[in-house]
C-alpha cells in the first residue's frame, strides 16, 4: 500500500508537470507562432481599434441599418455564455418565440410585402446555443437585405452581393449548414462609400 | 430531414469504420509492448518514467493489486484537483482574478473530472482560472481517460490469460495510454482546432466596443489544448460554459467534424484492439456492430424529432421547413446556425452514446422525441461505445450476461472465448450492470420528491422531471452532458465568480453518484477478469455458442435494450416520452 502511494504520488507529480504545464504551454507557444491571429481570438478591427471577434456574434438590435444577429439568451455576452434551457413544451418559450416573431414581422414586413410567420426562418427567432452565434441563415439574410438596402439607400443587388461574399458554405461542401457572418457583413456595409 | 443531412451522417460512419481497425491494431501493439512508429522516440522517456516512479515494467499484477493501484492513483488525483480548485484564488495565471471554488462545488467538480464524467455545476469562463483549467482540469482529462483504457486492457488480459493471474502492470498501461495514444493525437487535434479558430492564449479577456456602439466582454484562454483531449478522452467538460457550441471551442463545420470523430475514435478502435488481443478480429467487429446499430437508431430518431419541431414553436407559428432557400427549418432553439439540425443531433446522439457529454447544442431545448435519445443512450449504461476503456469493459459485462442467458436457453454451461462463465462471474456481472441503474433511480426519486432537489429544477411540467432524471442518469453513468436548466450552483453576480455558491444537495448527491458510477463497475470488471484469468481455455466444439455472428449481435442488443427498458421505461414515460406525445404547453 505504502509502495503504491509512493509510486502514485511520483507519477502524478511528473504527469502534472508534463500534461499540465508542458503540453498546454508548448501548444500555446506553437499556436502563437503558427496561427497567431486565430489563437488570439480572430479579432476584427474597425478604424484601428479592436471591435470584437469575427467568431463572436454582437448585438445590433438598436440600429436597423444593420443586419440583426440571432436572438441571444445571454445578452450576447462573450464572457458569460449561457443556453436559454427552455424546454420543448415550455409556455414561456412559446410566448418568447411569438413576441420575437411579431417584432421580426414589424421590422422586416414593411420591406418584404406579404411576409408571414410561417416564412420566418427559425434562426431569426430562436436563440442560439452559445448566445453569440456569429451567423444567420441565408434565408434570414435575404429577408433582412431589403430593409438594410432601403435604410442605407443602397441597391438591393449590392447588399445581396455582400451577403454572398460573407456566406460560408458547408464544410467540404456537405458538412454543417451555410451561414452568413453578421459582424463581417455589417463591417463591409459600413465600408461601402456613400453615394 | 434532408439528403445532405444523411450524407453527413453516412460520411461520419464511413470514417469511423475506416479508422477503427487502423488505430485499434496500433493500440494492441502498444499494449503488448511491440514496436510501433513512436517507439524510438518514446521508449527512453518511458524507461526514465518507470525508474522515476519506482516500478519494474516487467512485473505484473493480479487483479487485486491492479485495482489497488487504480484506486490509490485516482484518490491522489482527487486530492490534488480538490486542492487546486480550493486554492485557486492564490494561484498564478488568473487574469480575471477568480476566487477559489466553494467546498461543495469543488467536491462535485473534482469527483466529476477524476471519474471521467466532466459534469459541470460551474461555468468555465466565469469561475475557472487558466491555472485551474490547464493544471487541474486538463490533466485529469488525460489521466481519467488513461485509467479507463488501462483497466480495459487488464480485463482483456484476464479473458485471454491461460491460467496465469497476471493482468499486466497498471503503471505501464497508464503510461503507454498517455504517451503513445492520448498525447500525440491530442497535440495534432489541438493544432488543427487552432487553425480553425479555437483560442489558445494566456491573455486576459477582451472588453471591446462593438460596431453598434455597445460593450462586449470576450473570454479567451488556453482552450484548444484542453478541447482536443476533452473529446479524445470521452471527458466532455467544456472550457466555456456552453461547451462546444461556443465558437471559440468549435468555430466551423470542419472543427465540428473533427471533434465528433475524436469523441468515438478511441472507444470504437478499442473494439478492434480487443479483437486483436483475443486473436479474432471478428469478435471485435461483433461488438462494434452491436454498438453501431444502437447508435444509428439513436441518431435517426433524434434527427427526425428535432427536424419536426417543438410544440412551443408550433404554438408560436414558427413552422418554416428545411428548404433550398437556405434555412434549416426545425427546432433551432439552442442550436447554432453553422451546425444546423443534422450536425447537432448527430453530435447529441454520439456524445451520449460515448460517455463524452460535450454538447454543440442545448439538450434541454430538444423535443421529447429528440431528447429521449440522449437519455436512453446514457441509461443503457454507457456501453454504446461508451467511455474510453470503460465503455468496452462495461459492454463485456453485458456480453457475459448475454452468453449466460443463451446458455440458460440451450441448457449448456455458458462459455466466452473458451472460458467457462460460472456463478461467481455472473454475480459480479450483476453488480457491475445493476448497481448504477439502481443508483440512478433512487437518486432521481430522492431529488424529485424533496424540497432540496426541487430548487435545482428550471423548467415546469414533465421537463422538470426529465432534467432531474437526466442529471442523475448522466452523473451516475459518467457521461456529463446535461439538461442544463438543472443547476447545482447559482451565480447571482456572474461574471466574476463573486457570488458562486453551491446548491449543496445537488453537488453532493451528484458527486457521490459519479464516484460510485465510476468505481463499482470498474472494480466488478476487474474482479471478473481476475476470476476468468485463472481458468483454462476449453477448445471450441460443435456445441459452442458462437459470439462473433449476427445471431449473437441480435441477442446482445436484445439484452442491453431489455435491461434498460425494464429499469427505466416508467421513468422515461413520465418525462420525455410523455412530452413527445403531447402538444400541450406547461
Amino acid at each position: 500500500m505504502r509502495r503504491d502511494i509512493r509510486t502514485a504520488a511520483a507519477a502524478l507529480l511528473i504527469l502534472t508537470i508534463l500534461l499540465g504545464f508542458g503540453y498546454s504551454l508548448a501548444l500555446t507557444g506553437i499556436s502563437q507562432v503558427l496561427f497567431g491571429d486565430r489563437a488570439d481570438g480572430s479579432r476584427v478591427t474597425d478604424e484601428g481599434r479592436v471591435a470584437g471577434s469575427k467568431l463572436i456574434g454582437q448585438d445590433f438590435s438598436d440600429d436597423d441599418s444593420y443586419f440583426q444577429s440571432r436572438p441571444s439568451a445571454s445578452g450576447y455576452a462573450g464572457d458569460a455564455t449561457a443556453f436559454s434551457n427552455l424546454g420543448p413544451n415550455s409556455r414561456r418559450l412559446a410566448r418568447q418565440l411569438s413576441a420575437r416573431a411579431d417584432a421580426y414581422l414589424k421590422l422586416e414586413g414593411p420591406y418584404n410585402a406579404g411576409l408571414t410567420r410561417a416564412e420566418i426562418p427559425p434562426d431569426a427567432v430562436m436563440t442560439s446555443a452559445s448566445g453569440v452565434d456569429p451567423m444567420i441563415s441565408v434565408a434570414n439574410a435575404r429577408i433582412q437585405a431589403n430593409r438594410v438596402a432601403a435604410v442605407r439607400e443602397m441597391p438591393v443587388a449590392e447588399v445581396d452581393a455582400l451577403i454572398d461574399e460573407h456566406t460560408t458554405g458547408r464544410g467540404l461542401g456537405f458538412l454543417g449548414e451555410p451561414g452568413v457572418n453578421v459582424l463581417e457583413l455589417n463591417l463591409a456595409l459600413d465600408g461601402v462609400e456613400p453615394r | 430531414m434532408t439528403a445532405n443531412g444523411w450524407i453527413q451522417i453516412g460520411f461520419y460512419l464511413a470514417v469511423l469504420v475506416a479508422l477503427t481497425p487502423l488505430l485499434g491494431r496500433y493500440m494492441a501493439r502498444v499494449y503488448t509492448g511491440e514496436r510501433v512508429v513512436l517507439t524510438p522516440l518514446l521508449a527512453p522517456a518511458e524507461r526514465f518514467f518507470y525508474r522515476a516512479i519506482g516500478t519494474r515494467a516487467e512485473s505484473g499484477q493480479d487483479w487485486r493489486s491492479y485495482a489497488r493501484s487504480v484506486l490509490v492513483f485516482s484518490a491522489l488525483s482527487w486530492l490534488l484537483l480538490y486542492l487546486i480548485l480550493r486554492t485557486q484564488g492564490i494561484q498564478p495565471l488568473n487574469p480575471q482574478g477568480f476566487g477559489s471554488a466553494p467546498w461543495d462545488v469543488a467536491f462535485n467538480a473534482t469527483s466529476s473530472f477524476v471519474s471521467n464524467t466532466n459534469w459541470q455545476f460551474y461555468g468555465g469562463e466565469t469561475t475557472m482560472s487558466y491555472f485551474s483549467q490547464m493544471v487541474g482540469l486538463a490533466v485529469q482529462n488525460f489521466l481519467s481517460a488513461a485509467v479507463g483504457m488501462a483497466v480495459l486492457i487488464a480485463v482483456i488480459r484476464g479473458i485471454v490469460s491461460r491460467g496465469s493471474h497476471d493482468l499486466g502492470n497498471f503503471w505501464v498501461d497508464l503510461t503507454r495510454s498517455l504517451l503513445y495514444v492520448l498525447l500525440p493525437i491530442s497535440i495534432l487535434g489541438a493544432l488543427f482546432l487552432v487553425s480553425q479558430g479555437v483560442v489558445q492564449t494566456l491573455d486576459g479577456y477582451l472588453d471591446v466596443s462593438t460596431l453598434a456602439g455597445g460593450r462586449q466582454g470576450i473570454a479567451l484562454g488556453p482552450a484548444a489544448s484542453q478541447i482536443a483531449i476533452k473529446q479524445l478522452g470521452t471527458n466532455g467538460g467544456g472550457f466555456f460554459n456552453v461547451n462546444s457550441s461556443m465558437p471559440f471551442e468549435n468555430p466551423t463545420a470542419l472543427s465540428n467534424f473533427v471533434e465528433v470523430v475524436f469523441i468515438l475514435l478511441i472507444p470504437a478502435a478499442l473494439t478492434a484492439t480487443f479483437g486483436k488481443m483475443v486473436g479474432s478480429a471478428r469478435q471485435g467487429w461483433a461488438i462494434f456492430v452491436t454498438m453501431l446499430v444502437l447508435l444509428l437508431v439513436g441518431i435517426g430518431v433524434s434527427y427526425a424529432g428535432e427536424q419536426a419541431g417543438s410544440p412551443a414553436q408550433d404554438a408560436a407559428g414558427i413552422t418554416a421547413s428545411a428548404d433550398g432557400a437556405g434555412s434549416t427549418g426545425g427546432n433551432l432553439e439552442g442550436k447554432e446556425q453553422r451546425f444546423g439540425i443534422a450536425s447537432s443531433t448527430e453530435w447529441a446522439a454520439i456524445t451520449t452514446a460515448a460517455s463524452n457529454g460535450s454538447v454543440n447544442s442545448s439538450l434541454d431545448s430538444y423535443t421529447g422525441v429528440g431528447g429521449v435519445v440522449p437519455l436512453i443512450n446514457m441509461l443503457t449504461g454507457e456501453v454504446i461505445f461508451g467511455g474510453v476503456g470503460s465503455g468496452l469493459y462495461g459492454m463485456l459485462l453485458f456480453v457475459l450476461l448475454a452468453v449466460f442467458i443463451a446458455g440458460l436457453m440451450v441448457g449448456r454451461t455458458p462459455e466466452y472465448l473458451g472460458k467457462k462463465i460460472e456463478a461467481k462471474e455472473i454475480k459480479l456481472v450483476m453488480i457491475g450492470t445493476l448497481v448504477v441503474p439502481l443508483l440512478v433511480l433512487v437518486l432521481t426519486a430522492v431529488a424529485i420528491s424533496t424540497k432540496w432537489g426541487a430548487v435545482s429544477i428550471f423548467n415546469a411540467g414533465p421537463q422538470g422531471f426529465s432534467e432531474t432524471l437526466y442529471a442523475y442518469g448522466s452523473q451516475g453513468n459518467n457521461n456529463g452532458s446535461a439538461f442544463a436548466g438543472y443547476t447545482g450552483f447559482v451565480q447571482p453576480n456572474a461574471p466574476g465568480n463573486a457570488g458562486s455558491f453551491g446548491i449543496t444537495f445537488a453537488d453532493l448527491l451528484g458527486g457521490f453518484a459519479m464516484l460510485i458510477g465510476r468505481f463499482v463497475p470498474l472494480l466488478a470488471a476487474l474482479a471478473v477478469a481476475g476470476s476468468l484469468a485463472g481458468k483454462r481455455i476449453a477448445p471450441a466444439g460443435p456445441g459452442t455458442l458462437r459470439t462473433d455472428n449476427g445471431t449473437f449481435v441480435l441477442l446482445l442488443i436484445f439484452v442491453i435494450v431489455v435491461v434498460a427498458a425494464l429499469t427505466f421505461f416508467p421513468a422515461l414515460l413520465l418525462g420525455p416520452i410523455g412530452q413527445g406525445l403531447t402538444e400541450r404547453l406547461f
